[in-house]
């Protein structure tokens, strides 16, 4: 167990002049559990693979430890990896997927035994340990590549997608799964997904990533509360934040020529972050224009345009809705961003209850 | 169970019934009923295989198997049923019994250096990245030269005035003498037959280590910092099936197809020259106008090439771990 540290990191492949990944600094604790999420193609997985070895490193500095990983072959870097396919050795039996690493390593018979035998035991493996992964189903064999990360009692596990190739529900349980189990063994994760419903569930701090640099670091609530840019806020959280073009007239934010609530004043045009849960539907407020409704059971999304722009709303209510509906905001839940930069803006907001209704 | 009369007239109505619906047909599970109009149809589309087969492969086998038991007049004039007189001359000779040992030693030699410079040369052109497919091209492309050419090409190398080959011996103080050197033709046999049949293994070791996924390999690459142990314990037995496969396709190769090489290089030379059963078949039967002693011969190779792919199947198939 030990703590990992990325100071500077980036990646440029030969022949390119565009940095796949660029000016990482990433301080992680012993213990921690840390989320890299971000779109496809924006580099989570070659920064994973940085730190397992299995990509070189072209810029920066990556410690295990006290180490300086840099320049280790994957097997001296005392990592443990979770690959998207299990890449179980499909000729070998379970025992034997688990155990060769330690045996690599010229760990005792009886020692690897011991380990085996224990992750065997804690994922309820024991009855398949002679099997071939073959003769095993898609969450046993997802089972069995945790089970061969666990028994080789790393310094940091790293899971690459370990979840994508399994059915819906069956994610959900290897999920809370990995979660015990990491809290459990208490060993530093790296952990990279496309799915922001695993990010915000596994993380202890998450890093969303953006075309391979880091737009925000952080606790998973605070991420979804406090979004550092528009892209963070689009990609964290489900139904998308809507993200509307505004600007402030007399201390009051006004969408599409409407007065939304009032929260200061600021130069020039900003963009306005609305969180689906956060918008009401009520008697007065901004007029909506409804396109359609998706009812989840416990409550439903109404999808819909202020102007011409698209807004979602969460509402409870069962009632038909007209073709055109109020939507009001508490003022201390909008999320301002600047239009140019994207960056958030969090100085002028202030807050007001909001009238009653 | 004993046969009851009963019983048997059952057998044949089953039977009959079974005909009949073959003939019509018809089977029991309409889900496997044919979906032909008339019963010969599938017949007629199997037709030109089946032609190919018997004409080509059942007919001189069968040919092959009733002339061994004959003496055959040089002149075609008529035969003479011997028995097994054939087969017996052929395993009491010692011509014929130190032909089946070179055979056995040139089948393993070849047979090994064909498989082991393969299997290397696809190892080390799977990790070449730059020119990759250059360097593919030019090792595969010997694949499409014709085995006599090939013997031809050889026998260049090899040519006792103005081959390379032979003067690098020179060099080393060695004078090689392809054609009349016993062991010297056989070096010239095993090293032209063995370059022939590199390409065939490379393209399929080649592939077999493409299929290897990445991510098994990058498991192996964090599992164990020695590259010969990820190969032995990892990408070894992933190309087993391969391996396998390449094993008797290759030794039917040296067996039976490296004649056009052997024939190149041996033909119309004056000495004792090293060859193998295949060739000795064609030797005695065209040129020594002996049909049934070849006859005899060829039917003993086709048991032993038979009973060879059976113990491999039996006892090699039983490792091999198809993915």
């Amino acid at each position: 167990m030990a703590h990992l540290s990325l100071k500077n990191v980036g990646k440029t492949y030969g022949g390119s002049n565009q940095a796949a990944v660029a000016g990482v600094d990433i301080e992680i604790a012993d213990g921690e559990f840390i989320v890299l999420v971000g779109p496809s193609g924006c580099g989570k997985s070659t920064l994973l693979r940085m730190v397992a070895g299995l990509e070189t490193v072209t810029d920066g500095e990556i410690r295990i430890g006290d180490r300086v990983v840099n320049q280790l072959d994957p097997a001296e870097r005392d990592i443990a990896m979770v690959f998207q396919n299990y890449a179980l050795y499909p000729h070998m039996s379970v025992r034997d997927n688990m155990a060769y690493g330690l045996k690599n390593r010229k760990t005792p018979k009886a020692e690897i035994e011991a380990r085996v035998a224990e992750a065997a035991r804690m994922l309820e493996l024991g009855p398949y340990l002679d099997r071939k992964p073959r003769a095993l189903s898609g969450g046993q064999r997802q089972r069995v590549a945790m089970g061969r990360a666990i028994v080789r009692q790393p310094a940091a596990f790293l899971f690459d997608e370990p979840l994508s190739n399994l059915d819906a529900k069956l994610r959900v349980t290897m999920r809370m799964e990995i979660r015990r189990l990491q809290k459990r063994l208490g060993t530093t994760s790296l952990y990279v997904t496309h799915d922001q419903l695993e990010a915000m569930t596994l993380a202890d701090r998450l890093v969303v990533l953006n075309g391979g640099r880091v737009e925000q670091i952080g606790a998973p609530l605070e991420v979804y509360r406090k979004p550092a840019s528009t892209f963070v806020a689009a990609f964290i959280g489900s139904p998308a934040m809507s993200l509307l073009d505004a600007r402030f007239e007399n201390g009051q934010v006004m969408v599409d020529g409407h007065a939304l609530a009032p929260v200061g004043n600021a130069p020039g045009p900003v963009t306005l972050g609305l969180r689906a849960e956060d918008l009401r539907i009520t008697s007065t407020g901004v007029p909506m224009r409804v396109d359609y409704v998706e009812e989840l059971g416990a409550h439903r999304i109404v999808h819909g345009a202020i102007g011409d722009q698209p807004v979602a709303v969460v509402d409870n209510g069962g009632a038909a809705l007209a073709e055109t509906v109020h939507v009001l905001v508490d003022p201390a839940k909008l999320h301002l961003f600047e239009t140019s930069t994207g960056r958030r803006m969090d100085t002028r907001i202030q807050a007001e209850a909001v009238p009653a209704q | 169970m004993t046969d009851t009369p009963l019983r048997i007239i059952e057998t044949e109505r089953t039977l009959l019934a079974r005909f009949r619906e073959w003939w019509s047909g018809e089977t029991a599970n309409p889900v496997k009923r044919v979906q032909f109009d008339r019963p010969l149809t599938p017949w007629l589309f199997i037709l030109p295989q089946m032609a190919v087969v018997v004409i080509f492969f059942y007919w001189p086998s069968v040919q092959a198997v009733t002339s061994s038991f004959y003496i055959e007049d040089p002149f075609g004039f008529g035969s003479t049923f011997v028995g097994l007189e054939n087969y017996q001359d052929a395993l009491n000779s010692s011509e014929y019994m130190s032909t089946a040992a070179f055979t056995a030693f040139f089948c393993i030699t070849v047979t090994a250096l064909a498989l082991g410079l393969g299997l290397l040369l696809a190892v080390k052109a799977d990790k070449v990245i730059r020119g990759a497919e250059t360097y593919k091209t030019l090792l595969i492309s010997v694949y499409a030269i014709a085995p006599p050419v090939a013997g031809l090409i050889g026998m260049m190398f090899f040519d006792m005035h103005m081959g390379p080959f032979t003067q690098i011996a020179g060099w080393f103080g060695y004078e090689l003498k392809v054609g009349i050197n016993y062991w010297d033709t056989a070096i010239a046999l095993i090293t032209i037959s063995v370059w022939k049949q590199i390409p065939y293994n490379f393209i399929f070791f080649l592939s077999g280590l493409q299929s290897v996924p990445v991510s098994v390999r990058e498991a192996a690459l964090i599992d164990t910092k020695s590259g010969w142990r990820r190969f032995k314990d990892v990408t070894l037995p992933l190309l087993a099936p391969t391996a396998f496969f390449l094993l008797i396709i290759n030794i039917t190769y040296t067996m039976f197809d490296t004649f056009p090489i052997i024939d190149v290089i041996v033909k119309d030379k004056p000495a004792n020259n090293p060859m193998t059963l295949v060739y000795k078949v064609y030797l005695d039967g065209f040129k020594g106008n002996d049909i049934g002693g070849s006859s005899a011969q060829s039917v003993i190779l086709m048991v032993v090439v038979a009973l060879l792919t059976v113990l491999q199947f039996r006892f090699l198939e039983r490792r091999v771990h198809y993915g």
